[in-house]
């Protein structure tokens, strides 16, 4: 796809309340690029934690809101791959055979997880103005196997001359967010963040990014009740620090 | 979760050991499955073709069954047909009583194992003795297998050694992994010299020929269906595969996926008992086909991928639950990702509906498995039909996994979140208090600090940093 003039912004709801800094800064980075960036304000949540509980009539009914907060033939960027994952992977499922398919396929067929619509879309060639950094990378089990675009937040930031980024052991693992699980299956949930905090701790980098929010708040918090680990950012908050003066 | 799973995943998080051990050996297995497929265009490939021709098989079973029946009828071996695991189970006592065998030497079989078919037999006067040093080591243990294709991988050297001592006193202690194995095959060859029936499991039944492939390291699949005179192999329905040039893709894919080798260091081709004139092998060879609900799996469209499984153990070895675990933790013969869609339907959500939940949905399990099951669209599926929720199906249980108060928590949610009026209302009202609704207190913070929520949502910035809402 060539650039587009407008895009739209499909914040995510753990981004809006939690996270609103991230989507900001993604906004701004394509407003940058001289995208008008759209966010419908109707917009709330893509309806996966209903989707992956087995409560699909009730994903289907907050799904269909989406459907018409963002009509046309827009590009759709989402700064999160699991529920870019959602938009594009699962909508199709979850109205097959539904008055809206249509409308379902119409829609996963325009959606761009944020690193790839960086990349791919765009080449985005940010230029570093912050000094020497090491990070560490966590990219979401979405963005690894479902989309595939695990690459890609690693060449963003390898575009940034200045960041050098250290793989934690065992980085293809899955860091026990899951949506509901950490709530239904705590205990698991915990391991997992556990060894995953204590690998991403080894690499010694001061700074932590991904592109999903959830596996975020989940080290973050670990971080946090731990007493010790690395800031925690999203790509897109890395991303616009780094090349803007303030 | 029932307070057993609870417990049993307690028990399991808190053996720091046995985490160890499992985590070492399936690390091994990963990096081993890895280097077994250097060429990743090679990988999708193979894993398109094993695909490709499981589901040509479950497509046409009926038709692979009859015509597997017929050419193995015809090459002297004896087909038996188990709807049930009890009926199976009397076919392989109907078969030891006729030879008059007090003792029945196996070799790995998953199948047996749901069929409970030693405890079934012992409790009818048969000694069991299980040969895949794995499974004996288990068997010695009164445990079950840890993994399907490692059944003591769980155990490391110093449990094995205190294990034999136990078990057997008259031998000297051992902690050298070669002395211990040339201790249990010197017990073993002693049972296999008196056998007169042996069990084995079936990787492969080829239908065109009648032909069983059995693919093993150890040797002891090879001694339970040629030394005893009486061999019973017995398996799933689902196991059929039409051609006989099928078979080496889906080896390849098997043994790569399972333990990273090219080929396992036995691979017996079974199409009869001793033909005249040949000097060794069988007598008799029975093959026992069981259902137990397969039939019913094969009936659903999207489910019945389950059925192309060809039990290779990578899913487990690569998912982060089953990592932490260990395969008793699950409570059910067939642990992990695979275990998590089979059990449920084959015994029922209302039993083991939950394993379903147990899964972050990470989907590491779909992306190494060789037959390119989708197993995480499938938990998603069985979610759906714990719920009573998704299309109209037969899984039994279907609906007993939806509670009162869940539905009606879900059914608010979607309330509030399918009007952006209400969710406005919602997140205005979160924002002031800065408290997380209570759904992330209690289990989440007991490990993690709660998040906290940001006073000014991203709908108020962007409308305060002038981002456009007009839709064209």
């Amino acid at each position: 796809m060539s650039k587009p003039d407008a895009v739209y912004f499909f914040g995510t709801c753990l981004i809006d309340l939690l996270f609103p800094r991230a989507g900001l800064c993604a906004m701004r980075l394509l407003e940058r690029e001289g995208i008008r960036v759209i966010y419908p304000q109707e917009q709330t949540c893509c309806g996966q934690p209903a989707y992956n509980s087995g409560y699909r009539d009730e994903a289907r009914t907050v799904a269909r809101a989406q459907l018409d907060a963002f009509p046309g033939d827009i590009p759709v960027v989402v700064p999160s791959a699991s529920c870019a994952g959602m938009l594009r992977v699962h909508y199709p499922r979850l109205f097959a055979g539904d008055a809206d398919e249509s409308r379902a396929l119409d829609l996963a067929g325009r959606v761009y997880e944020l690193t790839e619509f960086l990349i791919r879309v765009l080449d985005l060639q940010p230029a570093d103005l912050g000094s020497p950094l090491r990070v560490t990378l966590h990219n979401s089990c979405s963005a690894r196997r479902e989309l595939g675009v695990a690459d890609l937040a690693l060449d963003l930031l390898d575009r940034l001359g200045n960041v050098q980024v250290i793989e934690p052991d065992h980085a293809y693992e899955c860091c026990g967010f899951g949506g509901t699980f950490a709530v239904k299956q705590p205990e698991i949930s915990a391991a997992m963040a556990a060894d995953k905090a204590v690998a991403i701790a080894a690499t010694g980098a001061p700074l932590l990014v991904g592109q999903d929010c959830g596996c975020l708040m989940n080290l973050e918090g670990t971080f946090r009740h731990r007493g010790s680990g690395p800031e925690v950012k999203h790509i897109a908050e890395l991303l616009w620090d780094r090349t803007h003066d303030d | 979760m029932t307070t057993e799973l609870r417990a049993r995943i307690a028990d399991a998080l808190g053996n720091e050991r046995v985490r160890a051990n499992i985590r070492r050996a399936l690390d091994g297995l990963v990096v081993k499955r890895l280097s077994a497929f250097p060429d990743e265009e090679e990988l999708t490939r193979l894993r398109g073709q094993g695909e490709a021709i499981r589901a040509h098989a479950l497509a046409c079973l009926p038709e692979l069954l009859e015509e597997l029946e017929r050419n193995c009828t015809a090459n002297g071996i004896r087909v038996h047909w188990a709807e049930t695991c009890e009926e199976a189970n009397r076919s392989v006592l109907g078969i030891l009583h006729r030879h008059d065998a007090r003792m029945l030497i196996k070799g790995k079989s998953m199948v047996s194992e749901e069929l409970g078919l030693n405890t079934f037999l012992e409790a009818r006067g048969i000694e069991v003795v299980e040969t895949d040093l794995g499974e004996l080591i288990v068997q010695l243990a009164g445990e079950r297998p840890f993994h399907i294709i490692a059944p003591a991988i769980h155990k490391d050297r110093k449990n094995i050694a205190e294990l034999f001592k136990e078990r057997f006193p008259e031998l000297p202690y051992s902690e050298d992994a070669e002395e211990l194995t040339a201790s249990a095959r010197e017990l073993l060859r002693e049972k296999f010299r008196g056998a007169v029936a042996g069990l084995t499991g079936v990787n492969f039944a080829v239908a065109e020929t009648g032909t069983l492939a059995l693919v093993e390291n150890e040797g002891n699949g090879r001694m339970c269906s040629t030394a005893p005179d009486v061999h019973i192999a017995v398996t799933g329905i689902e196991k059929v595969i039409a051609r006989l040039d099928q078979l080496p893709p889906l080896l390849t894919l098997l043994t790569r996926s399972a333990t990273g080798q090219a080929i396992t260091t036995y691979v017996n081709m079974i199409d009869s008992p001793r033909r005249e004139g040949e000097l060794d092998g069988p007598g008799e060879v029975h093959l026992i086909l069981l259902d137990n609900g397969r039939s019913r799996i094969l009936a659903d469209p999207e489910l019945q991928a389950t059925l192309r499984c060809i039990r290779c153990g990578a899913c487990m070895n690569h998912c982060p639950v089953y990592t932490r675990l260990g395969g008793h933790a699950y409570g059910t013969v067939y642990p992990g990702p695979i275990g998590s869609i089979l059990e449920p339907q084959l015994q029922g959500l209302d039993r083991v509906g939950e394993l379903a939940d147990a899964s972050s949905l990470c989907g590491a399990c779909g992306e190494v498995c060789p037959v390119r099951i989708p197993i995480p669209q499938l938990l998603n599926r069985l979610r759906a039909e714990g719920a009573g929720e998704g299309p109209e199906s037969r899984v039994p249980g279907r609906g007993s996994r939806r509670k009162p108060l869940q539905a009606l928590i879900w059914r608010l949610w979607a309330w509030v979140h399918a009007s952006p009026r209400r969710y406005r209302l919602m997140s205005g009202m979160l924002g002031r208090t800065r408290r997380l609704a209570s759904r992330f207190a209690g289990p989440w913070t007991r490990s993690r600090a709660t998040p906290q929520l940001a006073s000014e949502s991203l709908h108020r910035l962007a409308r305060e940093e002038g981002f456009s809402d007009d839709r064209p």
